[in-house]
């Protein structure tokens, strides 16, 4: 069975909780949290991910930011970065699209569909 | 005359001997006949027989189509059966899927109100399901002031300062909710806010705990992304109703509990000096 690691960076429990529990159902699937882009750098730069799920609005280093300095990060650049986010208009999924995310999910999440977009990320079709 | 005679014998033999080649010829015919006769009798007799197993066989051969037909119509039944079956499986499973996802929405929301005893961390993990998991932008969390009894915010995310105001028992949607106890869901489509009316808002549910109301959750306006509410929503919107009120109100007595106990440590510590 593959192993596929995630990081999950989100400032509420209570989503980090949901979202954890939802890649859970993934076979094989190993979940770290941050709690904001500082400590997923931090996190970044000890072990190796498969995919990067993050909130944009957080405390200290917001995910947009994350996003950036991840792609202009030579090791890590190629990891598959997945935003969630309350900001569902279009500037702002094209803003986090620019940046070089992956997909960009609106809050409220419905499972199926994150685990689609993971799915689909994970067999390299996005 | 002699001559005559001899004539008319000739004559006479040569009409018999006419009549015997007749004779012979009739004979002749009638066994020709006969013999034809009894053949056709045996054709007949043949004929009979092939038309009898000629028609076994095609009755047989009949009898075996309306089977063969009859078969293929109960397999094609049972085909249309599983069919059903298949596509009830398979509604089954989004069904049990999305119910999964709800129960684990549930669960997730339920264990956060109850992982706590520190009133503010209950209210931020309050907001934080409103605004996450149902998709509120603007909304508000109030509770009765026991002093006064009037229903003030403790908790807001997305508003403006005019909301601030308390709110009386019995005034207006908020305050009737509150008297009445019985959830209010504005009729009509929730994105239809022809701007935001903090007097008439989308959903406000009540904080209860049995039947002693201790607050409410108030919904002015929902993410643009957010267009209907989900049976998910009205799910939520029923747990928080009482492990919101459960969780507020227990840790707000645990705070209550530890500042009399503080209190109560230094004057014994006072006490104690003396």
């Amino acid at each position: 069975m593959p192993e596929h690691n995630f990081l999950v960076v989100e400032d509420s429990p209570t989503m980090r909780q949901l979202i954890t529990f939802a890649l859970k159902r993934i076979p094989g699937s190993k979940v770290v949290e941050a709690n904001d882009g500082i400590d997923a750098l931090k996190k970044l730069s000890t072990q190796k991910f498969d995919v990067i799920l993050t909130d944009i609005n957080m405390p200290i280093m917001d995910g947009l930011k994350l996003v950036s300095m991840v792609r202009n990060d030579p090791v890590n650049k190629a990891i598959p970065i997945i935003i969630i986010t309350t900001e569902g208009a279009d500037e702002d999924r094209k803003r986090g699209l620019s940046l070089g995310a992956n997909a960009y999910i609106a809050k409220p999440i419905q499972t199926a569909d994150l685990l689609n977009v993971v799915t689909q990320i994970l067999e390299g079709k996005k | 005359m002699d001559k005559e005679t001899g004539s008319l014998n000739k004559k006479v033999e040569e009409f018999l001997q006419v009549f015997k080649k007749g004779e012979e010829f009739t004979q002749e015919i009638l066994r020709e006949n006969e013999k034809l006769r009894y053949r056709l009798a045996q054709l007949e007799e043949v004929s009979k027989f092939s038309d009898r197993e000629g028609n076994f066989k095609v009755h047989s051969m009949e009898e075996r189509i309306q089977f063969l037909e009859e078969e293929n119509k109960s397999l094609l039944e049972r085909y249309r059966q599983v069919e059903e079956e298949n596509k009830d499986f398979a509604s089954r499973y989004v069904e049990v899927e999305s119910e999964n996802n709800n129960l684990a929405n549930l669960y997730v929301a339920s264990y956060q109100l109850h992982s706590t005893l520190d009133f503010n961390e209950s209210l931020k993990i309050i907001l934080e399901i409103v605004m996450n998991l149902i998709g509120a932008e603007e909304f508000s969390i109030m509770m009765l002031d026991e002093k006064t009894n009037d229903l003030i915010v403790v908790a807001q995310e997305g508003m403006g300062p005019e909301m601030h105001d308390p709110i009386k028992i019995g005034e207006g949607i908020i305050g009737t909710v509150i008297k009445s106890g019985e959830a209010f869901y504005r009729e009509g489509d929730p994105t239809d806010l022809k701007g935001v009316d903090y007097s008439h808002p989308l959903v406000c549910i009540p904080l209860k705990i049995k039947e002693h109301v201790i607050g409410s959750i108030v919904i002015y306006k929902l993410l643009v992304q957010k267009t209907a509410f989900s049976n998910m929503d009205y799910e939520l919107f029923s747990m928080l109703a009482g492990h919101a009120a459960t969780a507020l109100f227990s840790s707000k007595l645990y705070s209550q509990s530890e500042r009399k106990l503080s209190t109560i440590q230094s004057f014994l510590d006072l006490l104690k000096e003396k």
